[in-house]
């Protein structure tokens, strides 16, 4: 077993600690268990099991610092990494933002760590792509999916006098779901840290229902279209534009938050008013870690708010130098929604492109956040507030700046990727070309 | 299941000169800073550098009777230059043109013999890398770029460098061939491909002009993909898949051979570490060179509207491999036979099979070179593998560029 307590993990890294002899000493250890199947054509593939741990010492002389990583812990191994970190730090250049490992911090009692999800059964997953693969074979559709499960720990020690640990689980369901007749494809998202909140029938039936409704799509011209992306269609725009939310990027000139003459967009509106976006490590739907790589404790951020700029990210050296407090960055990403369903934001929609997800998204230009990428599993065109049929997929390039800026309506919030996304409507999002892709 | 011959106990090992791990940290280090510096002098506001050495030490052992010992080196030097212009609020940013390579340190060497000549007086390197010179023309060329025209949007003839090039055969090429993408085993990932069984079958499925030869090779030497032998202890070889403008052929392994009529392993199946399940992965993919004397300087005179493009930029293609779009490192305009100046915001969109067949002329073996990925993603859980594709400079006609400029 890879999952060490508190106690067991505080008890290797004081042992790694005591080898040291560095002018300090920061040490993190990890373990996981995780757990996968994998089906496609019906049929299951693979499956698996992991069970992972490391020990990453780093020692620093100085400026001068060195990492080494092992995952045997006995106290010869102990020693011998320590030696080695030490010996690499002595053979490194001087470090000029190098920052001393930070003294012990105050954190709240994490939320992300659930106990059913860390005793999912082989059996529990093989009966997982069973609830896939015989609700698609009565419908004349082939699936192909993923369970991936696991749980595990992060504890933190260094030569200060800090301690951290925390305990995680999380698991990811994904299903494609594809007509037999190759013409229609569908496809579902499922993640949680409870393993109890999933419904693999459930998930199973919605990609189901999109194969067969996506069936012989129709071409229609690329251009500019008001469109309802489904919050796994947005969460990869929102939270790529969260992640350059830099500080250091932005006063550099090099981010699309740098201003014209120089400065930054820092208390800005950037975006429509009704845009909020802020992180929380213990939100009940996306809860993470309390603390961050580098040991800063995680609270609840705010990061846009009536589409103002409140915050930046600030590492710890890049602080030091503006002489303000740092800002670690978060482990998830919130974005407010409001109260319509998405049966809502088809209803009030008179013409527009209903989009399940987005896929192969890349930045096409980091100074203006420009992305491109394509549709897939379920592209619709709504017409007088109803589903008329469905469409060919399309390629976008569109910012999500100037997305949120052409925002229409925000609907129910939806988890995504460890993200809290909601369906949002908008106006004149941009599909440059069309996809024979099914 | 194909058999596989026993081979006893055989070694391999990537041919090199100077093995990464005998050369002094320190000395590495010297030559990033040096790197570093030469940038910072030429114009660059920002520059990062870095140099990825792997070596992969490999034992399979089966009951068909094969103990196979492989030494595996790869090596990747590379860096991002930036220049800012603070009062027009803008950036830009030029990679380095080397390629990660199957090679040893010497890929570090900078010999003269190696570098080629490229268009509008860029310096491109073979199986030699001159890191200190290549962070020099970058600065220079990230400042250019701040002022560089905007495109106009249309069609143009494209001119694509080798080091852009094996980005879009990877894409365009080397994906929509992998057996199991096309039965269906990666729909819930990557995908799965136009490339299905039928047209393969129907033997005449035109996959690009008659110029177009595309072999998959994991013998090639200074190849990221090269090895002895694959992880189902097949050896490996060199294989057509598509010939004369023809598909001819997938990437399969030995359990997927008999599904296209054939009873031996190609060998390109691939395992990332000794606990993940070995899987087909793409051998290295490249495109033959032409086989008429003609080089980059003759291209370039022959094109009336056109684009040079060389280096890797944003690229993103859809999962049945149809539709695409590309960007680059750096972008010149061609008028009339001449390279009229630098271009910004350029990205070509296009479909996979016009694209090929629109491919009218492809320079000779002496501008042959590799592009590289250490990153190659597949799988679920996702593994990475490590592949090669190499050109020659080659025309395309009549592709449709966008301009990607915005405001915010």
């Amino acid at each position: 077993m890879a999952i060490y307590t508190e106690e067991e993990a505080k008890k290797i890294m004081e042992k790694a600690l005591s080898f040291s002899t560095a002018d300090t000493c920061e040490i993190n250890l990890s373990g996981e268990e995780s757990g996968n199947i994998r089906y496609a054509r019906n049929t299951v593939s693979t499956a698996g099991h992991r069970s992972n741990q490391s020990l990453v010492v780093q020692s620093s002389f100085g400026k001068q610092s060195g990492t080494a990583t092992i995952d045997e812990f006995d106290d010869a191994s102990l020693e011998k990494v320590v030696k080695r970190a030490e010996e690499l730090a002595k053979l490194s250049p001087e470090n000029p933002e190098f920052m001393e490992p930070l003294e012990q911090q105050t954190y709240d009692k994490a939320i992300n760590f659930v106990e059913a999800t860390a005793n999912i059964t082989p059996e529990y997953r093989a009966s997982v792509a069973n609830d896939s693969i015989e609700p698609a074979a009565a419908k004349d559709v082939t699936a192909a999916g993923f369970l991936d499960d696991s749980y595990g720990f992060n504890a933190m020690l260094n030569s200060k006098g800090l301690f951290a640990y925390n305990k995680s689980s999380n698991v990811d369901f994904t299903v494609t779901m594809r007509t037999n007749d190759g013409t229609g494809s569908g496809w579902v998202s499922r993640d949680y840290n409870d393993i109890g909140k999933f419904d693999a029938s459930e998930a199973s039936k919605v990609a189901i229902d999109k194969a067969v409704l996506s069936r012989e799509a129709k071409a229609i011209e690329p251009g500019k279209y008001t469109v309802i992306l489904e919050p796994a269609a947005a969460e990869d725009l929102i939270s790529n534009m969260a992640r350059s939310l830099n500080a250091r990027t932005a006063d550099e000139g090099r981010s699309f938050m740098s201003k014209e003459g120089g400065g930054t967009k820092l208390g800005e509106k950037i975006v429509d008013e009704r845009v909020s976006l802020w992180s929380d490590p213990l939100h009940p739907e996306v809860p993470t870690s309390t603390w961050s790589g580098d040991g800063q404790a995680l609270r609840k951020t705010v990061w846009i708010e009536n589409g103002v700029v409140k915050n930046l990210a600030y590492d710890r050296f890049w602080a030091k130098e503006q002489g303000v407090e740092p800002v670690p960055f978060p482990n998830n990403i919130i974005m407010g929604g409001g109260d319509a369903s998405l049966e809502d934001l088809i209803k009030s929609t008179k013409k527009g492109i209903l989009v399940t997800r987005l896929w192969y998204i890349r930045t096409v230009d980091p100074q203006t956040l420009l992305y491109t990428g394509l549709t897939r599993d379920g592209t619709f065109y709504i017409e007088n507030g109803q589903i008329k049929y469905p469409v060919k997929n399309f390629r976008f390039n569109e910012s999500p700046i100037i997305m949120l800026n052409n925002l229409e309506t925000l609907g129910e919030q939806v988890r995504i990727n460890g993200n809290l996304i909601p369906y949002m409507k908008i106006r004149d999002f941009t599909f440059t070309s069309l996809s024979d892709a099914v | 299941m194909a058999p596989v011959q026993a081979h006893g106990e055989v070694s391999w090992k990537t041919p090199l000169t100077k093995d990464f791990k005998d050369v002094p940290v320190s000395e590495k280090v010297d030559l990033l800073l040096s790197a570093n510096a030469a940038a910072m002098e030429n114009g660059a506001n920002f520059v990062n550098s870095a140099l990825f050495m792997v070596n992969e030490q490999k034992y399979f052992a089966s009951t068909d009777g094969s103990y196979i010992d492989q030494d595996v080196h790869r090596i990747w030097p590379t860096f991002s230059v930036t220049a800012v212009d603070r009062e027009a609020g803008k950036f830009k940013t030029r990679q380095a043109m080397s390629a990660p390579m199957g090679m040893g340190y010497e890929y570090m060497d900078g010999l003269a013999s190696e570098k080629k000549e490229g268009s509008a007086g860029i310096t491109l390197y073979s199986k030699s890398y001159d890191i200190v010179e290549d962070a020099v023309q970058a600065a220079k060329q990230a400042k250019e770029m701040l002022s560089a025209k905007s495109v106009d949007p249309g069609k143009y003839d494209l001119v694509l460098e080798p080091n852009h090039l094996g980005l879009t055969i990877h894409e365009s090429v080397g994906h929509p061939l992998e057996l199991d993408r096309v039965l269906g085993y990666e729909a819930n990932y990557a995908g799965t491909s136009f490339a299905t069984l039928d047209k393969w079958k129907s033997g005449d499925f035109k996959y690009g002009s008659d110029l177009v030869n595309l072999v998959a090779d994991k013998t090639q030497e200074g190849s990221l993909g090269a090895v002895g032998y694959d992880d189902e202890g097949v050896k490996t070889k060199k294989w057509d898949l598509v010939r004369n403008g023809i598909l001819v052929n997938y990437q399969a392994i030995r359990d997927q051979v008999n599904i296209i009529d054939q009873n031996e392993s190609h060998g390109c199946c691939y395992a990332q570490s000794w606990n993940d399940v070995q899987f087909q992965r793409m051998p290295n993919v490249s495109l033959e060179a032409g086989k008429e004397k003609y080089s980059i300087k003759d291209m370039i005179k022959d094109v009336e509207k056109g684009i040079y493009i060389a280096g890797r930029g944003s690229y993103s293609i859809d999962q049945q491999r149809y539709n695409f779009q590309f960007g680059g490192t750096v972008f010149y305009e061609i008028k009339n036979g001449e390279i009229v100046g630098m271009l910004n915001d350029v990205a070509y969109q296009s479909n996979t099979q016009e694209f090929w067949n629109s491919c009218s002329k492809i320079c000779d073996e002496g501008d042959y070179r590799m592009f590289g990925s250490f990153f190659d993603g597949k799988g679920q859980p996702s593994q990475v593998s490590a592949v090669s594709h190499g050109s020659s400079t080659t025309r395309f006609d009549d592709i449709n560029v966008i301009n990607t400029g915005r405001t915010i």
